[in-house]
């Protein structure tokens, strides 16, 4: 992955971020590098490209590439939480459904109304549509490869058959979308699992640093949830202005090509200017933060729940090897199906220690991908702020001073 | 009855191109006598003439005006108040000369970089001062309580015109004064071709508020918004060099007691009347078919229409854009809040400070845009919807002449046909009859001739005030536009010291 952005010749264009730009800190590593090559955006689903780098002996070839569709990498990620021996691993949280009901629905919209607007009005609001269109595309590739990518770099989930056949069985995996009896079931088996996960989290650990992670990580999941929900509100009032702005420039560009005489030479002048700066300053600010911020606040939301979910799962572990030391006390007592109990005892304290151990690292990890991912996209979001913020400027001052100088 | 000393000769254009060349100014010493020959008799600045004996005064040419109506009115003259008709009488000029003879001075106006017609530019040096009023409206303060309260402004004018007795001067003014000065007005000029400047809009609900007593965000904005639109009104007003001479809006700048104006209230008998004939016209408009074969009117009346569809439509976009930027302002705030609870949670030291610098920010930047970017959209939306009803007002004022018109092809069908009576008559032997028929086919000849007068005025007049109109656009235009840009200028300035300042904060996590 790469770790800047691309950057135009021309400050002021959107870079180019492609689907590498990522909200994770991942180290390049050349035994297995996944990536998503391509994508292609059909009526009702996304075909992506997974493209594999790799040295390791389990490939038939160094380098392949697949065409997979969102609900196989559901289905690749459900396979990882099912899997008992990654209970102590967190688990890369998986990629949100493409959504393009929302785009398709303007778009439709703005085909029935194009007999209402005026050919330029039709054509601007078309590319609108489309480049918004494009946005969801590229961030939905994104995620997808995010996800892959973290997968890849895992050491243990890496060697996942499941990944491997995921990333080279170049039929379809013949994974079809849950049917309603099956999301039934999810939807109470989450249910369950939320109550139990209540119980658990009152059950106090012993082990302080799993006890700070805890009442860390639930503070820390909230918040997360508060400032991406009101960051999604702010970008949205900001997504209004710059349609408003739009409307405005548009207005503004009529109001000024219908005056044709000398007299109103100037006037022509000033509004092209405005309109100029109106679209270019004042309506791509969301854009920015769009990418920067709620991307990064929207992904630490999923992972920091994949963070609670493992903990959730050594909780459980701890519960039922406590459970099974009581049942192993109650067993030598009455002198019954002790044989059972200690087996079943001893399988308790593994699965409990195996998670226990992972666990750890994977928290610490967590945390140093974090900081690191906050740092980075913070860090890009002020400088791409100062890059066009001192753009903005440097336009502005020339405009207004070519209006004040024909005064 | 017409002076004929006054009418305009028959070929304009002559006219025209004589003023130019012409001295204009007598020197003081040099007062020209009123007897001059036809042709430079609009020109004359006489003042000792006797106020022209016409029924109408504003059918002679408006260089008429600035000789007449102002320099010769002593502002002290007793003749003065029989100007301050309430109805719509036209304005008449006093008899006696005045104590003192102002000296009329050439004065260059505006500062336009626009080539004027030549009409234009005899206007400004005409006017004599050069224009150098300011007028401005504040210290809003409610008098009485409950139903029967209202706001009293202060008009505050300074100026170093010799129109006015003082140099700065101040009254106090309620809303409906500014109502009652902008009906008299309409009702005195518009009909002649005027663009007279509409008063701003009442407000059933947002008075309401007022008077009932609450003290809130909203109800202090709209005071606000009212005061500014109010001193928007009266500097547009005063801008137009005819209107800046007549006596109503002198009284209504300098005399401390002003008349009530009746007739003002949105719910009165008088206001549904009102409403009522402003149908009735309507009506009648869509049945005058007029054979327009002035293509410049055409051509202007379609450009006004479409200028009427765009300001409206951007006046509503801006509206949006003031909301949509508040409520922006609100989330903003809202996130600012939210990332700094983040920061607290986050046990990575540098992180945390990083994100509390980061909500610091944020809410830094709503702050600005409150400030700087929304005040000015503000100002852009309130000259947007002044715009919009002055626009109604040209058309108003197009109107008029289609009316003009009207009455004047009305007057030649009824001259035509008693010509038809007379002819028929004179076979017949009724001599008195006969007689009759002469003499009101002389009255309609005469009311003929007045009619194409009138059109031809009305047409002249609507030529120079669209003129003028299209010029005070664009400069208010212009201006805001500058305005606006500048104030963005500061805004990513001020962007700039920010994300500089944060950006090192974000480094600095390890």
């Amino acid at each position: 992955q790469q770790e800047g952005l691309d950057d135009g010749p021309d400050f002021l264009s959107e870079e180019d971020r492609g689907p590498r730009a990522v909200n994770v800190d991942l180290e390049m590593d050349a035994t297995l590098q996944v990536d998503i090559s391509d994508a292609l955006s059909e009526r009702d689903k996304v075909k992506f490209t997974v493209h594999t780098k790799s040295t390791l002996p389990n490939f038939k070839q160094n380098e392949f590439s697949v065409v997979r569709q969102h609900e196989e990498f559901i289905w690749l990620h459900d396979s990882f939480v099912e899997n008992e021996d990654y209970a102590g691993y967190i688990i890369p949280p998986a990629p949100p459904r493409p959504d393009f009901d929302a785009s398709r629905e303007k778009l439709q919209k703005l085909g029935e109304g194009e007999g209402s607007m005026t050919k330029e009005e039709f054509t601007k609001m078309k590319q609108e549509l489309e480049a918004e269109y494009l946005a969801i595309f590229k961030k939905t590739v994104a995620m997808h490869e995010v996800f892959l990518c973290r997968v890849a770099a895992h050491p243990i989930l890496r060697k996942d058959l499941n990944f491997h056949v995921f990333l080279e069985y170049n039929q379809d995996l013949s994974v079809r979308g849950k049917n309603k009896k099956e999301k039934l079931e999810d939807f109470f088996k989450n249910v369950v699992k939320s109550a139990d996960g209540v119980l658990v989290a009152g059950v106090k650990d012993v082990d302080d640093f799993f006890e700070h992670e805890k009442t860390f990580l639930l503070e820390y999941h909230n918040r997360v949830k508060d400032a991406s929900a009101k960051c999604d509100r702010m970008i949205r009032s900001h997504k209004n202005a710059s349609d408003d702005m739009n409307r405005i420039a548009s207005s503004l560009y009529t109001l000024g090509t219908q005056d044709s005489t000398d007299l109103f030479f100037f006037l022509k002048l000033t509004v092209s200017i405005l309109v100029f700066v109106l679209k270019k300053i004042e309506a791509r600010v969301a854009a920015d933060e769009d990418l920067k911020l709620a991307d990064l606040l929207k992904y630490y939301l999923r992972e920091s729940q994949a963070a609670k979910d493992l903990l959730y799962r050594r909780s459980r572990g701890l519960v039922d090897y406590e459970n099974a030391n009581k049942a192993l006390d109650k067993a030598r007592a009455k002198n019954r199906d002790v044989l059972q109990a200690e087996t079943n005892q001893q399988l308790c304290c593994h699965k409990f220690e195996k998670i226990s151990e992972s666990a750890k690292q994977e928290l610490i990890d967590f945390k140093t991908r974090r900081v690191a991912a906050f740092r980075k996209n913070l860090v890009e979001l002020a400088e791409l702020e100062l890059k066009h913020a001192k753009g903005n400027l440097q336009l502005l001052q020339s405009c207004v001073g070519v209006l004040k100088g024909n005064t | 009855m017409a002076d004929t000393a006054r009418d305009p000769p028959p070929d304009r254009t002559d006219f025209h191109e004589v003023e130019d060349g012409e001295d204009l100014f007598p020197e003081p010493s040099a007062e020209t006598p009123e007897s001059q020959p036809a042709s430079l008799s609009a020109v004359d600045i006489s003042t000792n003439a006797n106020g022209p004996k016409q029924d109408s005064f504003f059918d002679d040419d408006n260089e008429d005006l600035f000789a007449e109506a102002t320099e010769e009115v002593s502002l002290d003259s007793p003749e003065r108040d029989v100007l301050l008709s309430d109805g719509p009488s036209p304005a008449i000029t006093p008899i006696t000369p005045p104590t003192s003879v102002i000296t009329p001075r050439i004065g260059h106006t505006h500062d336009d970089m626009f080539t004027h017609s030549s009409f234009d530019e005899i206007e400004e040096e005409e006017s004599g001062d050069s224009f150098d009023i300011h007028i401005s409206v504040s210290d809003p303060e409610k008098i009485g309580d409950g139903m029967n309260a209202y706001m009293a402004y202060k008009v505050t004018t300074k100026t170093s015109m010799s129109l006015f007795k003082q140099r700065d001067f101040a009254v106090k003014r309620r809303f409906s004064d500014f109502l009652g000065l902008h009906s008299k007005l309409a009702s005195k000029y518009l009909h002649i071709g005027y663009i007279v400047p509409p008063a701003p809009e009442k407000s059933i609900v947002g008075m309401t508020k007022v008077k009932v007593g609450k003290e809130d965000q909203s109800s202090n904005e709209f005071v606000e918004k009212r005061r500014s639109a109010l001193e928007r009104y009266l500097m547009r007003t005063v801008k137009h060099p005819i209107l800046l001479k007549d006596p109503d809006v002198l009284q209504f700048l300098e005399s401390t007691e002003l008349p009530r104006a009746v007739n003002t209230q949105a719910l009165s008998s008088a206001g549904i009347l009102r409403m009522v004939n402003k149908a009735a016209d309507a009506v009648n408009k869509m049945t005058i078919k007029m054979n327009e074969s002035d293509a410049w009117f055409e051509e202007k009346q379609q450009h006004f229409e479409n200028l009427d569809l765009q300001l409206k439509k951007l006046h509503a976009s801006v509206e949006s854009l003031v909301c949509h930027r508040k409520e922006l302002s609100v989330n903003t705030a809202q996130f600012a809040k939210s990332a700094a609870m983040l920061g607290n949670s986050e046990d990575h030291t540098a992180l945390s400070r990083a994100l509390s610098q980061l909500a610091e920010v944020e809410e830094k930047i709503d702050q600005l845009h409150q400030d700087q970017a929304n005040a000015d959209l503000y100002l852009f939306s309130e000259l947007l919807g002044d715009y919009v009803r002055l626009i109604g007002a040209v058309k108003g004022v197009f109107d008029h002449r289609m009316k003009t018109w009207q009455k004047w092809q009305d007057s030649q069908m009824l001259l035509q046909k008693k010509r038809e009576a007379e002819a028929k008559l004179q076979f017949t032997n009724k001599p008195d009859k006969l007689q009759q028929a002469k003499d009101e086919i002389k009255e309609l000849e005469g009311k003929v001739q007045q009619g194409e007068r009138d059109f031809e005025q009305i047409s002249k007049t609507i030529r120079k005030e669209v003129s003028r109109f299209e010029k005070e656009r664009v400069k208010d235009f212009k201006m805001i536009i500058v305005k606006y840009l500048e104030s963005l200028v500061q805004t990513q300035q001020q962007l700039i010291k920010y994300w500089e300042a944060f950006l090192p904060e974000a480094k600095a996590i390890s």
